[in-house]
């Protein structure tokens, strides 16, 4: 059984088609890059797999189950045990710290274990950044404080809609770093770009044009290992 | 995680906190104001309104007869009829007792002064201790029902503390016209004796009175042979303003249904105060003095509906404001609503998160409001009333109630909002 399979769905705004009747399988393990021009649907589509919004017409299957049809409160359960969300905004809480943003997701997920909060930033090689705000921290940091947070739970899903859209070349590349090593471990990746380099290190590529897949790419030369940009962000 | 959170969004938004904190607080106290003088002030008006003496007097039946009939100003030859002493006590077990804030009796006669003057000799209560039948204890008498006289030489007559009883308060026309003051001795004579009267103070009164002697009741009833009786009653009771029923009533109890009598002789209307007093008084007829007992149940009635206005507007007042300022602080973290809610909070917990913060200010504002509205409230009772306002307990549950209500109410339009912030909309710059 595929983790993720959208079965034809659409998400139709007046008589704008944002998504047009879109088949996609995800299978565990996988890592995926959703590519394609501005206004494409991309975010839509990010939105409706990530349990933020439903389609017009058509079914979500979430780990077997139809999330298509659950109601908002059970996609905010669903969300909060399946999924890890990365955004491009990065979006933290700016009040908290580093660790407290962190600790938030484990807080309404379950507890908060602070032990374990800050191992989940050791690993984006942020261990020594923990007590600092969101406002002290660099635009990198602070994508790898979310990364932080959407790893917390273990979620069997992580979403990213442009994760690298507002960092420079090195950031970018300690955040696929961190990709690389997520998918090694096992963890799904669906990862919405529309920088080529981004979508190149996926396993598989699926563009998206006006609402419809119009082509898939799978990766040949992909491998699966820790580059050194990681591990020189981690000492 | 939940304190930090909360304590995280007071340092950020201070200066919203703080606002809404004032809002409340503006409210707390008006209402705090409001209503400690509102309860306080039933006494404060009734105080106030004393001074314009008795709303009820008492007679014996065939003297009012004599009186509506030949306008007869008392003299002793045209009437013989009395009230009779012991039953006094019973005005206070009548169905409105309660609102029996005072009485006086009252028995008079002509005396001849050395000078060769007639005056008016009355005797009465000045400050008359009452053991009544209930187990209650009043002190009551012209005191109390002349709180406007003068007294411009010496004391008011102190019945409980005074061992003379030939003591005695004299008008001021008298003691002019006797060359007499405090400390001076008064000799009168009637028809059945004779006596020394101790003057203890002369009063001011600005009308009639200052023409007439007030001495102690049995002193005067020996001088006049009328032990046990009495002239009349003077009677201080807080009224209702009177309405159809009530004019009715006073035309002919016995013309009201059953069910409209039950409602007029349960309702403090005057005249139904007096119909009672009729009751237990025998043989006598008991008379507002119309303008007075109307004006005093109106003023406190209006004041009261004043206040209650007062305090409901600060109250939708402070209302509107939080409305607006939980909005506007809910608007502002919407984009860290909708990330919390895509990392999985439940719409309560957030809920819970913004209704505690408010709540807590709320708590800050509304205790600054109770301590500046008392102040309030000392103000309006120096400035208004000439006394402070009593301190009313169950101000504090009532204020408290009302802040929380206005409160919560004031964040419902913040939490529907917040419920129908969805997390894919704020997050991608929307
Ligand atoms: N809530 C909405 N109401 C109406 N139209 C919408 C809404 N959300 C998205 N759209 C439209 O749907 C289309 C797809 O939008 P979407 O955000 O998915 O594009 P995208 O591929 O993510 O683009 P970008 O690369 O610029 O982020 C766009 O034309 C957009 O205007
Ligand atoms: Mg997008």
């Amino acid at each position: 059984m595929s983790l993720l399979e959208l079965k034809s769905i659409s998400k139709i705004y007046g008589d704008l088609h944002a998504l047009d009747n879109v088949s996609l399988k995800v299978e565990k393990g996988e890592w995926v890059a959703i590519m394609g021009p501005s206004g494409s649907g991309k975010s839509t589509m990010m939105n409706i797999i990530g349990c933020m919004d439903k389609p017009t017409s058509g079914q979500v299957l979430l780990d077997g189950v139809d999330i298509s049809k659950e109601s908002d409160r059970n996609l905010t359960a669903i969300r909060r045990d399946k999924i890890g969300l990365i955004f491009q905004q990065f979006h933290l809480v700016n009040y908290l710290t580093a660790l407290e943003n962190v600790m938030v997701a484990q807080y309404y997920h379950s507890v908060p274990d602070e032990a374990e909060a800050m191992e989940a930033l050791r690993r984006v090689g942020l261990a020594d950044r923990a007590k600092h705000l969101p406002s002290q921290l660099s635009g990198g940091e602070q994508q790898r404080v979310c990364i932080a947070r959407a790893l917390i739970n273990y979620p069997e899903l992580i979403l990213a809609d442009e994760p690298t859209g507002n960092l420079d070349e090195a950031n970018e590349n300690i955040v696929l770093e961190i990709f690389r090593q997520l998918h090694a471990e096992g963890t799904t990746l669906v990862v919405v770009t529309h920088d080529p380099e981004v979508g190149e290190v996926a396993q598989r590529t699926v563009v998206l044009e006006y609402g419809k897949i119009t082509r898939e790419i799978h990766n040949e030369s992909f491998e699966a290992k820790t580059a050194p940009a990681l591990a020189e962000a981690r000492n | 995680m939940f304190f930090r959170m909360i304590r995280g969004a007071f340092v950020r938004q201070k200066g919203k906190m703080l606002m809404i904190a004032l809002t409340i607080a503006l409210g707390a106290s008006l209402a705090t104001a409001m209503l400690n003088v509102m309860l306080d002030v039933g006494d404060k008006i009734n105080q106030e309104l004393k001074t314009y003496g008795a709303n009820i007097t008492v007679v014996p039946k065939s003297s009012s007869v004599l009186n509506n009939l030949y306008e007869v100003e008392g003299g002793e030859e045209a009437q013989e009829a009395f009230l009779r002493e012991d039953e006094l006590g019973k005005i206070k077990t009548i169905f409105w007792a309660f609102n029996i804030v005072d009485f006086a009796p009252f028995i008079d006669t002509t005396a001849d002064l050395d000078s060769g003057e007639e005056v008016r000799l009355v005797g009465t209560w000045f400050n008359h201790h009452l053991d009544l039948p209930t187990g209650e204890m009043l002190d009551t008498g012209v005191a109390n029902l002349r709180t406007w006289w003068d007294i411009s030489d010496g004391v008011w007559l102190d019945e409980q503390a005074e061992s003379d009883p030939n003591a005695a308060m004299i008008g001021a026309m008298v003691a002019r016209r006797e060359g007499v003051g405090a400390g001076d001795t008064l000799h009168v004579k009637t028809r059945y004796g004779e006596a020394d009267l101790k003057v203890v103070g002369v009063f001011d009164a600005g009308s009639d009175e200052d023409e007439e002697i007030y001495a102690p009741m049995d002193l005067v009833q020996a001088l006049s042979d009328t032990d046990g009786y009495l002239t009349s009653i003077e009677v201080s009771a807080l009224t209702t303003p009177d309405n159809e029923l009530a004019i009715k009533a006073a035309k002919d109890p016995s013309a009201l249904s059953v069910s409209q009598y039950e409602t007029w002789y349960c309702t403090a209307y005057v005249s139904s105060i007096c119909y009672q007093i009729q009751e237990v008084i025998t043989d006598s007829v008991a008379s507002p003095v119309r303008q007075v007992a109307d004006s005093e149940g109106a003023i406190l009635e209006k004041t009261e509906f004043l206040m209650v206005l007062i305090t409901i507007l600060s109250l939708v007042g402070s209302g509107l404001g939080i409305c607006n300022l939980v909005t506007a602080s809910v608007m502002e973290r919407s984009n860290e609503i909708g990330l919390l809610k895509a990392i999985g909070a439940k719409d309560s917990a957030i809920s819970g998160i913004v209704l505690t913060e408010i709540v807590l200010t709320g708590i800050v504002g509304a205790v600054i409001g109770y301590f500046v509205g008392f102040g309030f409230a000392q103000i309006i009772g120096h400035t208004v009333f000439g006394s402070s306002i009593e301190m009313k307990a169950m101000v504090i549950p009532i204020v408290a109630m009302l802040t929380v209500a206005v409160t919560l109410a004031g964040s419902i339009p913040a939490i529907r909002m917040l419920l129908r912030l969805r997390p894919a909309e704020v997050l991608h710059g929307r």
